[in-house]
């Protein structure tokens, strides 16, 4: 019995306890209901702004880049579709076995992936892992894509210059654009990755040619997948560009320049077109322009021929021969000076201690002027700069626009030197010494100009002293309205030279070519003036006088340059042609400008294609 | 004895509460896995309705078989669960660091669920075979008889399963009497020998187990690895609100933010869905399965049966407050599926298993000594 009772009063002590079980897993309840309230009430709409936030992405709409057109409407950049594969390591299973199928499909080194997986560990942003795949390549992806998580094929708009590495220095390339960029003005509001342009007209006319970049809000899965949109906001293409370029033409100035490092300009004298603008050696935009690798890129800027200088443009070169244009414009604009004023050439001019010798041994004879234009004699001009001295020269020089940016619509143009007393105090911080400017006269020492300037300050020549800005782009074609909206051709102003001084430069030019040292390029269709000009080397070179310039190390030998414009009546184009290193301007540029002539006017003499604006 | 009688009102209101839970489990299921499943096998909650079936089954038999027959051969049982126990370590199958589970053909039997059971099922009948006096008898001995099992299922490792049965040994304890002289001695020595044990435990832990703990307190110290789980989880839920986001909207489950919805993170799924309010009606659903089993064990026949509902209502509420407590941020995640709402084979069946030998014990009050 008393068992029993035990017994019961534990049960009761058993059942006593049992509430408390039941007591703490009620209040269990309610303090998981307290929890859940500051969770759900309290800080719902934190938590839903969070769940906001994991399942809507934006995804940039990269917008189509406007398209570059020649004067005749050729294409010469577009977009092309590029199936771009894309890779995120978060969803990556076997990185062994994916690193060996890129290998097999693709030929992919293992290691280099494995490099790249290593870098990019614990992310979920899509690393480009190869951009233009082919067909066959997408196509296998495809096929094995569930065995290889993580990889994605994305079809994407790649820019594309169908003329290969034609024109590729004014063209420029594309770049996404770099973080550094994005801080400044002209870059505001652009996504990361977003392409813009990184040389050229590419470059100069970006922001109307990128376009506007869209956005589309889609609702993302975790893995994510897209699974609908939200809202879109449409992109916008860019402008399209119509060039002044005539790229027959162009085509024609490179494939004449060949294996030669030089320039070619032509400029349309009557408004300042630029029709040709060369410069060799030269690069593919296409290969700039779709993501190099690191090695390639220090290849290419390493290069010792600077195939990414537009030479044109950016080469400095002493102008030689061609400055006798300038300095007879400063000799006839001068009182010390005049058409008829005679020099006897005997092969060399005494300055101080100092012998100049002329190009021709033994000299000219006497000569005035215009013979000494057309024979290029050294002596005459050794003299006109005795007589002037450096800043009459240098400031008719400044009258052609040398020393200062042309002003064209391109980027990183270089200026030259027109060296003066001014410069040489300012620069050099020392005096000038009369000696120095005898050297100038005749475009060497520390004159130097670029192609371009060359050509603007011909073609000034040659339409009456219009100097004009040269135009590279002379349309666009706003893709909003459709509307096609012309670029004016602009001028800096005139020469003032005096109409008999540029009656007597005409004559004299149109003289080198017909009974001077330009007579390669005198033409059977058309009459051209121009000026030859041989520009040495700097450095000290071994005097070889009577060798023959084949005998001389390439790098020693003179550039090569000549300057013309046609017709020598009329005239419509003008050129300046350099070829660095080879010899006589009268030799190896001369034929060049004279082809070049020739195919713009015989061309625009049958069908007048150049003023055929109807085209665009 | 086969008991053949037609339920009671009380036995109703029982059913009906266990099957409302049943239900809101199913429909959150079929939300986050409305497709087939994977390898294009029947979807999820098609096999979880399954499940409800076979368990309905063991709910039945559960009832059926007198608890105090079922006693008799508690330590046979207890016996036979610990050799399965070992068993898995050496031919289960190996999944995600963890060997749990046994392949049965297509399906995966998990047999530390059951094992759950099996342990109140021995320590109701040691403590009810006798008075037990003195600590060893309280605390010492029912200690050993536990500790091969939670000692079996570290191994595998499943940190969660293996803080149940410490569970289920502490309220055992308690229940069925620890004087407050003992009781404060254990916590005494429990606290003493804590430095030591959490070192010994913390080293033995698996990176992940670790890293979970780590991030519990912090899941912003890895956002997107190791506190992934714990954050989308307490975004899903606090993202429901007031009145929830409903199926269609509630984007952390539907678009798989939120992973293992089905399983362990069932309740914040059921959270964003039907918010607070939603979730004080399940709640309210499961403090009437509590206070109903309560009265169950309160007005048991005999200790047995007292400690048996006891245990089995101990187990149950355990994982119902570790499940929701992780899933809220306020325990750290350590693989407990929330009872009769997770997917899973072995967790439905065990769990209805359960809920008959409740009302095995319900039945049982009223029929003679013999």
């Amino acid at each position: 019995m008393s068992k029993f009772t035990t017994q019961h009063e534990d049960f009761k002590n058993l059942q006593r306890r049992l509430l408390y079980l039941r007591l703490g897993l009620l209040l269990g309840l309610l303090f998981l209901s307290v929890r859940l309230w500051y969770l759900q009430v309290v800080k719902g709409d934190y938590y839903r702004a969070l769940s906001e936030q994991n399942r809507i992405r934006t995804v940039d709409l990269k917008p189509a880049r406007g398209l570059i057109f020649d004067r005749h409407g050729e294409l010469l950049a577009n977009n092309v579709p590029s199936f771009n594969l894309y890779l995120t390591v978060e969803d990556i299973r076997d990185r062994e076995g994916l690193a060996a199928a890129l290998e097999d499909l693709l030929g992919l080194p293992r290691a280099e992936t494995k490099k790249r997986l290593a870098l990019q560990a614990r992310s979920y942003v899509p690393i480009l892992v190869k951009a233009g795949l082919t067909l066959r390549e997408a196509a296998l992806i495809e096929g094995h894509r569930l065995d290889l998580p993580g990889l994605r094929i994305q079809a994407e708009s790649q820019r594309n210059y169908p003329q290969g590495s034609l024109g590729g220095h004014l063209l420029g390339y594309v770049g996404e654009v770099s973080p550094e960029q994005q801080d400044e003005p002209a870059f505001a509001g652009l996504a990361q990755g977003s392409m813009v342009g990184k040389a050229g007209v590419e470059k100069t006319y970006d922001r109307m040619i990128r376009g506007t970049a869209g956005e589309k809000t889609i609702e993302v899965d975790a893995r994510g997948n897209e699974r609908k949109t939200v809202g879109v906001v449409e992109q916008t293409p860019g402008d399209d560009l119509y060039l002044s370029l005539d790229m027959r033409m162009q085509q024609m100035a490179e494939s004449l320049l060949g294996e030669e490092a030089g320039a070619v300009v032509a400029l349309d004298t009557t408004n300042g077109d630029v029709l040709v603008l060369a410069s060799r050696p030269t690069f593919d935009p296409n290969t700039l322009s779709r993501g190099l690798t690191s090695a390639v890129w220090e290849q290419i800027v390493t290069d010792p021929r600077h195939p990414l200088t537009n030479r044109a443009l950016q080469g400095q070169y002493p102008p030689g021969s061609t400055f006798k244009i300038v300095v007879a414009s400063a000799a006839l604009e001068s009182d010390k000076w005049s058409s008829d004023t005679k020099v006897r050439c005997t092969g060399a001019f005494q300055s101080g201690n100092h012998t100049f010798r002329d190009w021709k041994k033994g000299g000219h004879g006497v000569m005035d002027m215009d013979q000494a234009i057309v024979n290029s004699c050294d002596v005459y001009f050794y003299n006109i700069g005795h007589r002037l001295g450096i800043d009459a020269i240098a400031e008719t020089a400044r009258w052609f626009g040398l020393g200062q940016p042309t002003g064209i619509d391109l980027p990183s143009e270089r200026v030259g030197i027109v060296p003066s007393t001014e410069w040489k105090q300012r620069v050099r911080k020392e005096p000038w010494y009369a000696g120095e400017t005898i050297s100038v006269a005749i475009g060497q020492g520390y004159v130097t100009v670029t192609p371009l300037q060359m050509a603007v300050a011909t073609a000034a020549v040659a339409n009456g002293g219009i100097l004009y800005k040269p135009r590279l782009v002379r349309a666009v074609r706003e893709r909003a309205t459709s509307r096609l909206r012309e670029i004016p051709p602009q001028d800096r102003g005139t020469v003032p030279l005096q109409d008999r001084t540029f009656t007597l430069l005409h004559e004299a030019l149109h003289g080198v070519v017909t009974r001077g040292t330009g007579g390669r390029a005198r033409s059977k269709i058309v009459e051209i003036a121009g000026k030859t000009g041989t520009a040495q080397t700097v450095g000290a070179r071994p005097v070889q006088t009577g060798t023959s310039h084949e005998a001389v190390p390439k790098q020693f030998r003179d550039h090569a340059w000549f300057v013309a414009y046609a017709p020598a009546d009329a005239p419509r184009i003008a050129v300046a042609v350099i070829v660095e290193n080879i010899g006589h301007g009268g030799t190896f540029a001369a034929p060049i400008a004279k082809a070049l002539i020739e195919e713009y006017l015989k061309v625009s003499d049958t069908d007048d294609r150049h003023q055929n604006t109807g085209q665009f | 004895m086969i008991d053949t009688r037609t339920p009671d009102n009380f036995e109703w209101r029982f059913v009906l509460v266990a099957v409302g839970i049943l239900a809101v489990g199913v429909i959150s299921i079929y939300s986050v896995a409305p497709g087939p499943g994977p390898g294009g096998q029947a979807p999820l909650y098609a096999k979880q309705l399954a499940w409800i079936l076979i368990g309905t089954l063991a709910f039945l038999a559960a009832i059926a078989i007198d608890y105090h027959k079922l006693a008799r051969h508690a330590y046979v049982l207890y016996a036979v669960m610990l050799i399965i126990l070992a068993l898995v370590l050496v031919m289960g199958k190996s999944s995600r660091g963890a060997q749990r589970w046994f392949s049965l053909g297509p399906i995966a039997f998990q047999p530390s669920e059951v094992a759950k059971l099996v342990l109140v099922l021995v320590l109701a009948k040691y403590f009810a075979d006798a008075q037990r006096y003195g600590w060893v008898q309280r605390v010492i001995v029912p200690g050993l008889l536990t500790l091969p099992g939670i000692l079996l299922i570290l191994k595998q490792p499943d940190l969660g399963t293996a803080m149940s049965f410490t569970f289920i040994f502490v309220s055992m304890v308690l229940v069925s009497g620890l004087h407050a002289k003992a009781l404060g001695m254990g916590v005494l020595f429990t606290s003493m020998l804590f430095p030591f044990a959490w070192e010994l435990v913390w080293t033995s832990l698996h990176d992940y187990q670790r890293e979970r703990i780590l991030t519990f307190w912090d899941p912003m110290i890895d956002p997107a690895g190791k506190g992934y789980h714990a954050l989308q989880a307490r975004i899903a839920i606090g993202a429901g609100g007031l009145l929830g986001k409903g199926l269609d909207e509630a984007t952390q489950s539907r678009l798989k933010f939120l992973p293992e919805g089905h399983t362990d993170f069932v309740f914040a799924v059921f959270a964003e869905q039907w918010g607070f309010i939603g979730v004080l009606v399940l709640f309210l659903l499961f403090a009437t399965l509590i206070f109903l089993a309560s009265e169950i064990a309160f007005k048991a026949r005999d200790p047995l049966g007292l400690l048996l509902a006891a245990g089995v209502l101990s187990t149950l509420g355990f994982c119902l407050m570790v499940n929701v407590g992780m899933t809220m941020g306020i325990f750290p995640i350590v693989g407990i599926p929330l009872p009769l709402m997770s997917y899973g084979g072995t967790t439905t069946v065990t769990s209805m298993a359960a809920l008959g030998l409740l009302l095995n014990v319900k039945r049982r009050r009223l029929t003679l000594f013999y």
